[in-house]
């Protein structure tokens, strides 16, 4: 159990997909305008990684190693459309929201990332918890860039206003802005991290 | 040998002669300073008190930011080196006479932070930071800084700056050429009065702390672009008052010739200098915006590594 735990915890903090590995940028420069948002895609994002985790993980002895990318990207695919037709029905304005970004889930590089690096050479359980483990990662990253640029880019968080008179900074609601708060946020985890070693 | 016992084996001599100057990076940024003082004199006498007060707020929010920020990092303290000073002050001399009071402070903590500080201070930064801080400023609150005061008016009310006016397609009245050189107009603090601005520009290219191979293309450049395809019709456009309106004196002598964002050598810098009055033509004449001189300065500060990379000086006796 130790072991799992250890693999769910590396997700978020030793190898956090935003803030260490540096991937899935796309999705989150565009959509973590709102922490809404930001929460709707990390779940989405989390759900494929699971599945696609487990299921590759099942499948790694059968799967010839020179097609094994196109067989990841059907299975990732078919979770892809669970998760986007589940959103459309349960959640029209949170699709209408996300937009193209979640079909693109396909292509987010830290789900095959995952499936590449991890689970084609890992047991099912081990890449359960990494899948878990990567999605909170994500998920929290997203929450965390998603409420600096939503209370100050706009001065509102979950969609509620804070403070009467406060002046938004217009531009962290703009990509420019996404891409200035993930800079400053990736260098302050690495001070963080330096000061720790 | 007997001369250089004392000095350490890492000094690194060249061949002689050897001339000594009494010249510091402190000295000429105070010097730039000084000669950017009768711009903001003209500019108070312009627009009235509040415009000292914005001035003040951004010089001193910009050491206050410098200074933070190296004792946090725990660097050397050098905020009086004159360089936080001349970021505050270029800072200031870019926004409209009544501003909030949080703006020039806002800007001058972004400028010094975002601008300077994170690529690990003065000489290593890409952008000139003053610039900097003002497309921040711009990007995100665009209501106060496009609200420009009348100028000789002391009540705050606000008017467009004669480009703006002229990008609306409107016709331009009551603006002389000589209210233009003397800075009757709309518009940002510092850039307003021509008069003070080059009289601070001929000391600097006096002293030698700048060259003209800068300011000189760029305003030519623009000068050229605005004769050419200004509104009055091809060859008819009023080029003067393309030169004297806007930002364009201000950016040409005292931001686009900031040491560290502009090329190294002669032949670099006229490269650099057509390609900054390139792009400000280009915004003015047909962008979105009405003035571009510091977006133009930002895109060519950052051209200005590969410009230094084909303009490398032959190293004599090479080939």
């Amino acid at each position: 159990m130790k072991k799992f735990i250890h693999e769910f915890l590396r997700g978020i903090i030793k190898e956090n997909p935003t803030f260490v590995l540096v991937l899935g940028l796309c999705p989150t420069l565009a959509v973590s305008v709102s922490v809404i948002n930001g929460i709707g895609m990390g779940i989405a994002a989390s759900f494929v990684l699971l599945g696609s985790n487990i299921i590759i993980s099942l499948i790694k002895k059968i799967v010839p190693g020179r097609i094994r990318i196109p067989c990841y990207i059907v299975v990732i695919a078919t979770f892809v459309t669970i998760t986007e037709m589940a959103m459309k029905a349960y959640s029209p304005p949170l699709n209408r929201a996300l937009g193209i970004y979640v079909p693109l889930i396909v292509v987010n590089c830290i789900v095959l990332g995952r499936a590449e690096a991890y689970a084609s050479k890992a047991t099912v359980m081990n890449s359960l918890f990494d899948g878990l483990g990567m999605g909170v990662g994500f998920t929290l990253a997203l929450i965390l860039i998603s409420a600096i640029r939503e209370f100050l880019g706009a001065g509102k968080l979950l969609g509620f206003t804070l403070f009467k008179g406060f002046e938004p900074v217009f531009v962290l609601g703009m990509p420019s802005g996404a891409l200035l708060v993930i800079g400053l946020l990736l260098g302050f985890f690495n001070v963080l991290k330096n000061r720790k070693v | 040998m007997e001369v250089s016992r004392g000095v350490k084996n890492k000094l690194i001599v060249s061949a002689s002669p050897h001339l000594h100057k009494d010249e510091s990076v402190s000295k000429i940024m105070w010097m730039v300073v000084l000669s950017l003082m009768p711009a903001g004199v003209a500019a108070v006498f312009i627009f009235g008190m509040p415009t000292l007060w914005v001035i003040i707020l951004g010089v001193i929010s910009a050491v206050i930011a410098e200074g933070i920020i190296q004792i946090f990092t725990k660097r050397k303290l050098t905020v009086f080196d004159g360089s936080a000073i001349l970021t505050g002050l270029l800072l200031a001399y870019n926004l409209p006479p009544h501003v909030p009071f949080w703006l020039p402070i806002i800007g001058s903590f972004f400028a010094i932070a975002i601008g300077k500080q994170v690529f690990g201070g003065l000489g290593q930064n890409i952008f000139n930071p003053a610039l900097v801080g003002r497309v921040f400023l711009m990007a995100s609150w665009p209501n106060y800084m496009t609200a420009f005061t009348k100028p000789l008016n002391y009540d705050a009310i606000t008017s467009a700056t004669p480009l703006a006016i002229i990008k609306e397609g409107k016709i331009l009245e009551s603006v002389s050429y000589l209210d233009l050189f003397l800075g009757k107009r709309g518009g940002c603090i510092g850039e307003v009065c021509i008069l003070a601005l080059l009289l601070g520009a001929i000391f600097l290219l006096l002293k030698g702390y700048i060259s003209w191979h800068i300011p000189i293309p760029y305003i030519f450049t623009v000068g050229l672009f605005a004769y050419i395809f200004g509104h009055q019709g091809l060859f008819k456009g009023d080029w003067i008052f393309h030169i004297l309106s806007g930002g364009l004196i201000l950016g040409a002598f005292f931001m686009a010739t900031d040491y560290v964002t502009s090329p190294l050598t002669r032949k670099g810098q006229i490269i650099f200098g057509i390609g900054c009055g390139l792009i400000t033509a280009i915004i003015r004449l047909w962008g979105g915006y009405p003035e571009g001189v510091s977006y133009a300065i930002l895109m060519m500060n950052a051209a200005t590594p590969i410009i230094d990379r084909y303009t490398k000086n032959r190293i004599y006796g090479t080939k």
